[in-house]
């Protein structure tokens, strides 16, 4: 069983205003080409459970591995690096650089990286947006176009540098019903065509039930996953 | 790292809201061009003073003072000694102008490490006559070119040089009051009568002004050996001494030790002249204060400006943070920020600055006491460039650095969770 991403026995505790405890031992995994998401009631810990395995928050106890790779404990440099390298991720709201072209905005990681010329992250960028059916848009300024084509800027973003796996906090959630459907098609399509790993914390039922599985979450533990879907190693 | 895209950010960053940037630079651009105007002109003014009272004051006067003896003969009676004794009407005994083996002095004072150059002088009183007029006056004989190196004595020169007199033996610099006094002009003749009766015809070969009506009016200088000949005297005429020394502070303790040692009336230029350089610290403390102050006003500006930017760009810095910037690449972003504005504003504060002291220097000030200066002082000294774009970069640095450490430790979840 090869696991993307896999947490052990993770705790996490609020300490403000008073004691809380918000993650109860959360041990799980997301398998390479998995299409997961995270569904519970407000203030169950979902996000907070999304925010500690994208390696933003490093304040939990137990254990986080990306890749078989312990992350626990690790500098925020490094943490910085790996995010850029390997985790792609997608908001609610868009956070584009407002005053960044699209094209800018989906080129900056790579450039952060560093690992090929400007010509070559140039070619990619303009890729992937051609993938996500926006590269007409590519040399507009980031305030300049609708809500839904900055969802999309914003996942060509997350793909710029061929993460391992995309994390979405309520990707659709502020988008109309045909633009969620389409974002949802876009991943549904990277995760079969290019065995990308997503996991989406989620309100939208609808959305939940198309994705391969549902993990259930109430009062910071998981309750129970719904597989829609079974990959080969969950035989 | 990766400068480039940093760089790119900032440049964004920097264009996407010009009129602030351009406001935070400007502050810098004061700050700086008050600073270099400030001090141009202050140490302007400061060498113009130093010209005017050090430069030209001989750091060491030596000559015979004529005064009564502090010891009268009844001192030296031994069975009146512890006594009160009172002499009446003590008058100074008739004594010698000149001082005494003045030129063996004068080997002994240039021998002296500590002395950079000694220049003798020798005065007589003397009757000017210049067609049916007489006026009465005073003429010193010089060594023009031991004047012009040690007491800058070129600066007085209105018409003609001092080197003049050495081409011309009977040449004489005359003073500006007497030569308007008398219509005279250089290269006109003029007669001098000494107080025992000679006449001596000389020619005009310059005019000198020192700004004091009283020296003007009755001063004049020829060749040291002129005055010789006028006074019937010999080379070892010499009635006054004026050392210049290397460094002017020694010269209160070498004044008392010389008048001690040749029984002279020594006078330093610091009892001359006490007050003086006070004033200078002073005014060099005073433009350094106003301009120290102007900088903190232009960095505290940078400071606020950045801080609100910062408030202002919270969801760019957590993205960036998501997407893989580090804490410090963020910091970067804000201090290269910080740094373009000091160092654009310091340029133009630079450019500020050295425009208006060019446009001070060339503003026309007369004054009586300078006849050379016929405009305002201004020093140009390439240091005051170095320390103002320094200054610039280093308080843009520190205004820049606690807003960019803000945004370094600022917490992405905190910001997106926050929407």
């Amino acid at each position: 069983m090869k696991y993307i991403l896999e947490t052990k026995g993770v705790h996490k505790y609020f300490r403000e205003p008073v004691l809380f405890h918000v993650l109860k031992n959360i041990s799980f995994g997301i398998e390479e080409g998995e299409f997961a998401s995270i569904m519970g009631k407000s203030g169950c810990g979902k996000s907070t459970l999304l925010y500690i395995l994208s390696t933003m928050d490093t304040d939990y106890e137990g254990e986080l591995y990306l890749n078989n790779q312990l992350l626990t404990g690790r500098s925020g440099t490094e943490l910085a690096q790996i995010r850029n390298e390997e985790i792609g991720f997608v908001f609610q709201f868009h956070y584009l650089l407002p005053e960044f072209s699209v094209l800018d905005n989906v080129m900056l990681p790579a450039r952060k990286l560093g690992k090929k010329s400007h010509a070559d992250i140039k070619k990619d960028a303009l890729e992937k947006l051609d993938l996500l059916g926006i590269k007409d848009q590519a040399y507009k300024k980031a305030s300049r176009i609708s809500g839904g084509q900055k969802q999309r800027v914003a996942i060509a973003r997350a793909l710029i540098n061929n993460p391992k796996i995309i994390m979405g906090d309520e990707p659709t959630g502020n988008l109309d019903s045909k633009n969620a459907d389409n974002v949802f098609n876009i991943f549904k399509r990277l995760s079969e065509e290019q065995k990308l790993s997503l996991l989406v914390v989620t309100h939208d039922k609808d959305f939940a039930n198309r994705t391969d599985r549902i993990i259930e979450m109430a009062d910071g533990e998981i309750l129970k996953n719904h597989y829609h879907r079974r990959l080969r190693g969950q035989g | 790292m990766n400068f480039r895209v940093i760089f790119d950010i900032t440049r964004t960053h920097l264009t996407t809201r010009i009129k602030q940037s351009a406001i935070a630079a400007l502050g810098v651009t004061f700050g700086i061009g008050t600073y270099i105007i400030m001090m141009s002109f202050m140490t302007g003014l400061n060498g113009l003073l130093d010209d005017m009272v050090l430069n030209r004051t001989p750091h060491i006067h030596l000559y015979n003072e004529i005064k009564p003896s502090p010891q009268q003969p009844i001192d030296f009676y031994a069975p009146l000694a512890g006594q009160l004794n009172v002499v009446h009407s003590v008058k100074p005994k008739r004594s010698q102008v000149r001082i005494h083996n003045a030129l063996p002095l004068i080997a002994h004072l240039e021998a002296d490490a500590r002395v950079q150059g000694v220049s003798p002088q020798a005065t007589a009183k003397v009757f000017y006559l210049a067609g049916s007029n007489e006026l009465n006056g005073i003429i010193s004989g010089i060594k023009p070119l031991e004047e012009m190196r040690l007491f800058n004595f070129d600066e007085y020169i209105l018409h003609g040089s001092p080197k003049d007199l050495i081409r011309n033996r009977n040449g004489i610099l005359l003073g500006a009051g007497i030569a308007k006094k008398m219509s005279l002009a250089p290269g006109d003749r003029i007669q001098v009568s000494s107080t025992n009766g000679g006449i001596f015809p000389l020619k005009i070969v310059g005019i000198f002004q020192t700004g004091l009506a009283e020296i003007d009016n009755s001063q004049s200088y020829v060749n040291l050996k002129t005055v010789q000949q006028i006074l019937g005297e010999g080379s070892n005429f010499i009635s006054d001494i004026n050392v210049k020394l290397w460094d002017m502070e020694e010269a209160a303790s070498m004044s008392k030790v010389i008048g001690e040692q040749f029984k002279l009336t020594a006078i330093d230029i610091n009892t001359a002249n006490a007050q003086f350089e006070t004033g200078t610290s002073i005014r060099n403390m005073i433009s350094y204060a106003v301009s120290i102050t102007l900088l903190i006003v232009a960095g505290f500006g940078i400071y606020n400006i950045l801080n609100m930017f910062i408030y202002e760009k919270m969801n760019d810095i957590a993205i960036l943070k998501a997407t893989g910037f580090s804490g410090f690449d963020v910091k970067m972003i804000f201090i290269s920020q910080a740094l373009i504005i000091g160092f654009i504003g310091g340029i133009l504060g630079l450019l500020l600055g050295y425009g208006v002291s060019v446009l001070i220097d060339h503003t026309p000030f007369e004054t009586e006491a300078l006849p050379t200066v016929k405009t305002y002082p201004v020093n140009f000294d390439p240091l005051f460039y170095i320390i103002g774009i320094s200054f610039a970069l280093v308080s843009t640095f520190l205004a820049g650095y606690l807003p960019a450490r803000k945004a370094q430790n600022i917490d992405p979840v905190e910001i997106i969770r926050g929407q």
